[in-house]
């Protein structure tokens, strides 16, 4: 589904990412791990299509065909989506509104009509029941004065609404307590299906017990040094990333 | 004829062409004002206050001064631009010619009246000459002018601890019926001490004609009172409009103003606050979208004049086209205001390359003990937002589309009242092509 070939980045000139190797399979969950800067999330955003990231090297094939030349909304039309870890804030725009806005522009550029109100108004309702999100906060402006906590639940909210192929979610888990946390995981896991994939960036092995992955990556200086499975991530939180660096 | 001299040979014909009061008091006001204009002329570049707005362009028509009477106007082409259906407090003028037919007025308790009626008749003597023509700025031409042929406009009277409960509309329609007409509307607002009022101002073109509208209001809020006004300026690009608006403000007393300014040919906001007691709060949002060659000037001024007083100013515009607009904030502190708090904001996103703002914060601070802050940006949509909903599906074109709709809507947070907020979010969203749903 996903098949990242041997990938260079650089942002302003700055190497981040030295030759990535990733190739995600439908139905399957995998996770990447990796200190602060190791370019975990330069992966994600460039996937994503942000044009900030040269790609200098190598390629992003999505079911099959190559992504390079496509734009972010584009790429999302396949069936891509970023859960971002600093949601953008924007004022002015209720979340319903956003929503109905992207699920539009999804469904006309996949050449469908528009989602009638009623429909689209009852899936609104009861994706936020399953994250338990009170029906106010659909009414608010996207991201406005929404805590650490609000803004992820927001994202895995977004995430189920628009169904995507692959999912990738950076960090998402960071900044959320015990229970938050497992909302999230619920939400992940009932995306979970044979046809789908998802690639979690994380930090810590936490999240991990709750959506357990089928391969976990560890990527340093922009490389991918080590994969296995949840073993690894638990290797990982017991003796830290200093164990994979003296290996 | 000049149309300066026009105005100047016009005035002695005021007393025949409008029947208006006899009151000594007014007569001289009027004569002292007269004198004003008939010395200054015009305001034009050269001064500082009038730099990047020029009404040179208008003074070419020769416009009607006095309109003849009554026009008829079928309720249903007027009927869009009402907010509320008839029954609701009205006060409506065609061609600057009050409309009894259009309009619902009242005088019971409190009053939604006519200035004519309070300049003339004798029970509002009193009031009018605690309040008439006491904070315009006698000095300014075009205030002069307005006060030298001011005769009708809205009269709105809530004494103490009144409060109407429905919003008040003032609606100003210009039928076509003149080739090209001046006019200019004087309004009067009083809210008495813990009173409370909403206020809807607009002016309106029915027909593409060259019409000028110099208007002139005070606004008066008494201890603890609440005034809540809204000015929609969304004319077709025929009209022009240049507003003088002077609010005085006694203790613990709350104003905003909230100025929507999305058409129009030349539009200027001269807007003044005078704080006068402590624990004041004034308030000063604006919203300005333009395209082609629209033009909006907002002057606007806070004087702090006494400690422990507040002032919130939030503009924001976007411009397109050839489209202009300024900014020009002043806040003066006098020695004595200390822990005043006076907040300043003015962001703008500019979308074509012909498109120009002008933005010039002024604060004049002389008391030690206080915080003002200023913030003054001209700028581009914000990228990592646009990333952000593009990753969302939403293409190019569309995602900017929400985004300068979002920055505009924003300073829609503050507009109390639901059925207007609709309103201008939906003229907002249909200037960019936007199309949002659910109410909002």
């Amino acid at each position: 589904m996903l098949r990242i070939d041997n990938l260079h980045v650089s942002v302003e000139g700055k190497k981040i990412l030295n030759g990535i190797d990733l190739h995600v399979n439908p139905g399957e969950v995998h996770a990447i791990m990796g200190p602060n800067g190791s370019g975990k999330s330069t992966l994600a955003w460039v996937v994503a299509g942000n044009e900030d990231y040269q790609v200098q090297e190598g390629s992003i094939h999505f079911k099959g065909e190559p992504i390079d030349d496509l734009d972010p909304d584009e790429r999302a039309v396949q069936g891509l989506f970023l859960s971002f870890q600093y949601p953008v804030e924007i004022p002015g725009v209720t979340v319903t509104n956003f929503m109905k806005t992207s699920v539009n522009a999804l469904r006309k550029a996949r050449g469908l009509g528009d989602m009638p109100a009623r429909e689209l108004l009852q899936k609104i309702r009861k994706t936020a029941e399953k994250l338990q999100i009170d029906s106010k906060f659909l009414s608010r402006s996207l991201n406005d004065g929404f805590s650490g906590g609000e803004k992820k639940r927001n994202e895995i909210f977004q995430m189920m609404m628009l169904e995507p192929t692959l999912a990738i979610l950076d960090e998402t888990d960071s900044g959320l307590d015990i229970d938050a946390l497992k909302v999230v995981a619920k939400g992940v896991n009932e995306l979970r299906s044979s046809s789908r994939a998802t690639v979690l960036i994380t930090h810590y092995e936490r999240l991990l017990e709750y959506v357990v992955p089928d391969f976990v990556h560890v990527i340093l200086d922009g490389k991918i040094v080590k994969s296995g499975d949840i073993t690894l991530a638990r290797k990982l939180e017991d003796q830290g990333y200093d164990w994979i660096k003296n290996n | 004829m000049e149309f300066k001299e026009k105005l100047l040979s016009s005035f002695f014909a005021l007393q025949e062409a409008v029947s208006i009061d006899d009151n000594p008091l007014i007569e001289e006001r009027r004569h002292q004002a007269f004198k004003t204009f008939e010395e200054k002329g015009f305001p034009n570049k050269k001064q500082e206050a009038w730099k990047y707005t020029s009404i040179s362009p208008l003074l070419s028509e020769d416009y009607v001064i006095f309109p003849r009477g009554q026009v008829g106007i079928h309720p249903n082409d007027v009927k869009k631009y009402f907010l509320y259906e008839m029954d609701t407090y009205k006060i409506v003028f065609i061609d600057g010619v009050y409309s009894p037919f259009l309009s619902n007025t009242h005088h019971d308790g409190f009053d939604v009246n006519l200035l004519s009626v309070a300049l003339n008749q004798k029970k509002y003597q009193k009031t009018i000459g605690r309040y008439y023509d006491r904070i315009a700025s006698s000095k300014e031409s075009l205030v002069a002018l307005n006060t030298a042929y001011a005769h009708e406009g809205a009269y709105i009277y809530i004494p103490k601890n009144q409060d109407p409960l429905s919003p008040i509309e003032i609606l100003h329609f210009s039928s076509g019926d003149c080739a090209a007409l001046w006019l200019q509307p004087r309004n009067l607002i009083i809210a008495e001490q813990g009173a409370e009022v909403q206020i809807i101002e607009r002016h309106q073109s029915l027909v593409e004609h060259p019409v000028v509208t110099n208007s002139v209001t005070e606004i008066y809020a008494g201890q603890n009172a609440n005034i809540e006004y809204y000015k929609i300026q969304d004319d077709l690009d025929s009209a022009s409009l240049i507003d003088n608006t002077f609010i005085h403000q006694a203790k613990d007393s709350n104003v905003s103003i909230h100025t929507s300014s999305l058409g129009g040919k030349i539009v200027r906001n001269n807007l003044t606050f005078y704080q006068s007691g402590q624990g004041i709060n004034s308030i000063l949002k604006g919203i300005t979208v333009l395209e082609r060659n629209q033009h909006v000037d907002h002057s606007t001024l806070v004087h702090h004049a006494h400690p422990n007083c507040e002032s919130h100013q939030d503009y924001k515009g976007i411009f397109t086209g050839s489209s202009q607009g300024i900014f020009n904030g002043k806040i003066l502190v006098d020695r004595i205001a200390q822990k005043t708090n006076a907040f300043q904001q003015n962001n703008n996103i500019i979308l074509s390359d012909e498109a120009l703002v002008n933005a010039k914060p002024q604060l004049e601070i002389f008391a030690d003990d206080v915080r003002c802050s200023h913030g003054c940006t001209v700028g581009q949509l914000d990228q990592n937002a646009l990333f952000y909903t593009r990753s969302r599906g939403i293409p190019l074109k569309e995602a900017e589309a929400l985004l300068t709709y979002a920055f505009a809507n924003n300073v829609l947070e503050s507009v109390s009242i639901p059925i207007l907020k609709k309103h201008i979010s939906h003229q907002i969203a249909a200037k960019f092509g936007v199309e949002m749903g659910f109410g909002i």
